[in-house]
């Protein structure tokens, strides 16, 4: 049987961006403020976060502005949803060889 | 294991972001089952307006209304609809508070339009039957656009929430099939619906 920690994704295994992939999962779209409310985490500590996924081509990011500010909203790509699904399968597969 | 607990926690917050960020989880049963109460409360009011004192279980005959009466149950409806509303923002954003989270947030928003949708053109198609006289089939109309805004924002809130709205939906035609039994239909869609699935989702989420 092939070690299910080799299956972990190394981007993902922060639990920073598992969360923010989660909440793209579940969510067509989500703006930076919202994200940095629920995940109560400062501008600088989630753009890094969100640049880590953005390099990896998890996500996807469509800028535009209301009014005058300027409004990020994020999407997961196919990529990433790819990878989370790997990721949990993992995640999964760890959990029940450490139960046994 | 340190790691078994890293992992374990990795799951449970997935589970936890996932569930804050869709669902509007301050929804509080309590007051379902008072929006219950007020629906009854108002088609008693009506029922010894109109009926009263013929059974509440018996068919209405006369479809033909004077506008004031018509006037006096959209009036009864809007204060049922209004107190409901008002029930249901102060206790949930209660429970909101009680559970640290914000009760105008992305998944409350996405649940208000979702329910919306259905319900607002539901509503303009009911106005639409008033100004033609079509008073029969206006309690019908209301149960079955209000079971679609269920469903339609359900994937937003609770799973007991889908099965409320296939409720109504399913009260609604067979009262559009008995015209003369509207307010009885519409007395179990909106007050015994309300009771017993507000109670459902009390005794499960709110304590």
């Amino acid at each position: 049987m092939s070690n299910p920690f080799s299956k972990l994704d190394k981007v993902l295994e922060h639990s920073v961006r598992l969360q923010i992939l989660s909440i793209l999962v579940v969510n067509e779209s989500f703006d930076f403020n919202s994200l940095k409310e629920t995940l109560e985490l400062s501008d600088g500590n989630l753009a890094t976060h969100i640049k880590a996924l953005e390099r990896e081509k998890y996500i996807l990011i469509n800028k535009s502005f209301v009014g005058k500010k300027p409004n990020t909203r994020y999407r997961l790509s196919e990529k990433g949803r790819q990878a989370f699904k790997k990721h949990i399968d993992a995640l999964e597969a760890i959990i029940k060889t450490q139960k046994q | 294991m340190p790691n078994e607990s890293k992992y374990e926690a990795d799951i449970a917050s997935i589970r936890n972001m996932m569930e804050r960020t869709s669902k509007f989880i301050s929804l509080s049963g309590l007051s379902g089952v008072l929006a219950g109460v007020y629906a009854l409360v108002g088609a008693g009011f009506v029922y010894f307006m109109l009926y009263f004192p013929r059974s509440p279980f018996g068919y209405r005959v006369e479809t033909i209304q004077p506008l004031d009466t018509v006037m006096k149950l959209m009036g009864v409806a809007l204060v049922v609809l209004v107190a409901s509303i008002g029930t249901g923002l102060w206790l949930s954003s209660k429970k909101a508070q009680k559970a640290g989270v914000k009760i105008w947030s992305t998944s409350s928003r996405a649940m208000l339009v979702n329910l919306a949708v259905p319900i607002v053109s539901g509503g303009i198609f009911i106005l639409i039957l008033l100004m033609n006289g079509h008073y029969g089939v206006v309690a019908p109309t209301c149960l079955v656009f209000y079971g679609l805004g269920l469903i339609n924002a359900s994937p937003n809130l609770y799973d007991e929430i889908r099965y409320l709205g296939y409720s109504e939906i399913i009260l609604g035609l067979i009262s559009a099939a008995l015209p003369g039994y509207g307010l009885l239909f519409w007395s179990l869609g909106f007050g015994v619906l309300h009771i017993v699935y507000g109670l459902l989702m009390f005794r499960k989420y709110d304590t």
